[in-house]
């Protein structure tokens, strides 16, 4: 019976662990790819000290650890700046200014992969420049960036996993508690599954869209 | 009625100056030829008409209404949303087509119409069916650019441009980036339109179609006119040593 017990409880305490990566996962997908597309046409823009802003940003991005930024995020901001965040936030913040920078860079190169002959036939159309990146640009941009979207979406998968370190209970730390009180490898396994499943449904997604855009060939 | 007024047309790139005062005149229903060699300064030119290129001397006015002209030395153009405005009177074929790749035929006939003129699908649908008929692709309405021949890529262009009921068409080498035997098709096509008394600028390398279809015949070589006139003069007696060089090694 105890055993049941303790089997219920752990159970109970690795759904709550997933349902915090997932939820930390499409929080900030939804941010971040928009932002992400922000930052890109930013970058493009002809008006230089934004662009220039936008040139730092990725670099800093980038050039940083994730874990650093998370530690930065949490830790410092509060002594720095005397803004404390709570752990979700601070989490999201992190992950979405990361991914922002490498989705952007993504997005950037997507965009000026598109012939200019494009952006001319718009213009003698009569399309504004909004009109023209809204309707003629990004969906065509959307069919070149699929692939490397579609790797930084599974990396971000596992990456959320680095909210250990502010002490968040996801999915692996969670599995690590269990592993550590039980001396049990289960949870392991369970939290490698979870992960496996997740990138399969993943990469099913985006094998969907790509059919999807598959339709026209360039 | 003027439909093009283009004085003194100068473009610069960087420091090469490009075309050094280009004059047209395009009347109602007029067809114009331009041709010369490679690099003349021809698609600058045609450029220039519809702000693809942006002018460093000289005034544009379409249909009465200036897009660009100079103050105090300087080139100065109309607001955006004017210049959107005024241009959009004029549609232009290119080279290498540029269909939207991502959208069906129709879908390319009947996007800036409904994007940019606010024009319902029911209204706008029978008019781009009647210009698919018009430019022989009834058939391909649901086919993707990349599915048609280059033949029918270009008139499927054409058509997209006359869905916007402009009052000008230019048309910068239509033909040269197809095969002999599709060309024949595009011709027809704005053989047609001829016609029906489209105005037309038309850069080309087919002398036989200039001969044939064009009112007046512009010779530009090194960024000039060198020599202007109707067909006849042009080609079958030129006075400039320059266009007899250009026509006979042409033939
Ligand atoms: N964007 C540009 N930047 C710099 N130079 C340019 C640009 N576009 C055109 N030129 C130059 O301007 C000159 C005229 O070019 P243009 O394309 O108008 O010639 P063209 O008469 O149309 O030639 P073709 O028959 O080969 O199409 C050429 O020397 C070309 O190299
Ligand atoms: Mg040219």
């Amino acid at each position: 019976m105890e055993n049941i017990d303790k089997l219920l409880e752990m159970v109970g305490l690795m759904f709550e662990g997933a349902g915090l990566t997932l939820e930390i996962f499409f929080t900030t997908l939804v941010f971040t790819l928009p932002l992400g597309l922000l930052v890109a046409l930013i970058r493009l823009s002809k008006f230089r000290p934004l662009s220039f802003l936008m040139e730092v940003y990725i670099w800093l991005m980038r050039g940083t650890p994730l874990m650093l930024q998370l530690l930065f995020i949490y830790y410092a901001l509060p002594i720095v700046a005397d803004i404390r965040l709570p752990d979700f936030s601070a989490a999201i913040i992190a992950f979405v200014l990361n991914y922002a920078a490498y989705f952007a860079e993504i997005f950037r190169g997507g965009i000026q992969s598109i012939e200019r002959g494009q952006y001319e036939a718009a213009k003698t159309l009569g399309m504004t420049y909004v009109q023209t990146m809204r309707r003629i640009v990004l969906p065509q941009v959307i069919k070149r960036v699929l692939a490397p979207v579609s790797n930084e979406t599974i990396t971000l998968v596992k990456d959320t996993s680095l909210v250990y370190v502010l002490a968040m209970n996801d999915l692996l730390r969670t599995a690590r508690t269990i592993v550590q009180r039980e001396f049990d490898m289960t949870p392991f396994l369970v939290a490698a599954v979870f992960y496996l499943v997740m990138t399969l449904v993943l990469t099913k997604v985006f094998k969907k869209l790509e059919q999807h855009y598959a339709v026209y060939d360039e | 009625m003027e439909m093009i007024k283009a004085v003194g047309i100068r473009k610069s790139f960087k420091d090469v100056e490009v075309l050094k005062g280009i004059d047209l005149t395009v009347n109602k229903g007029e067809v114009i030829a331009i041709i010369g060699t490679s690099g003349s300064g021809k698609s600058t030119f045609l450029r220039c008409l519809n702000r693809l290129e942006v002018i460093t001397g000289g005034s544009v006015t379409i249909e009465g209404e200036q897009l660009a002209g100079e103050e105090n030395g300087r080139v100065v153009y109309a607001s955006e949303a004017e210049a959107r405005r005024i241009c959009s009177k004029m549609g232009m074929v290119f080279q290498q087509f540029n269909l939207f790749p991502h959208m069906t035929v129709m879908e390319n006939l009947i996007e800036a119409p409904m994007i940019v003129k606010k024009m319902k699908r029911e209204e706008i649908l029978p008019i781009a069916e009647n210009l698919l008929a018009k430019v022989g692709l009834s058939a391909k309405a649901d086919s993707y650019p990349s599915q048609l021949s280059g033949g029918q890529k270009q008139r499927v262009a054409i058509a997209r441009a006359l869905a916007m009921s402009p009052d000008i068409m230019l048309f910068d080498e239509p033909t040269s980036a197809l095969d002999p035997e599709l060309t024949v098709e595009v011709l027809k096509t704005i053989r047609d339109l001829a016609k029906e008394k489209m105005t037309m600028v038309i850069v080309t390398h087919e002398m036989a179609f200039a001969r044939e279809v064009a009112n007046r015949v512009l010779f530009v070589d090194g960024g000039r006119v060198v020599e202007e006139g109707c067909p006849e003069e042009i080609f079958g007696n030129p006075k400039q040593e320059r266009t007899r060089a250009f026509l006979n090694n042409m033939l």
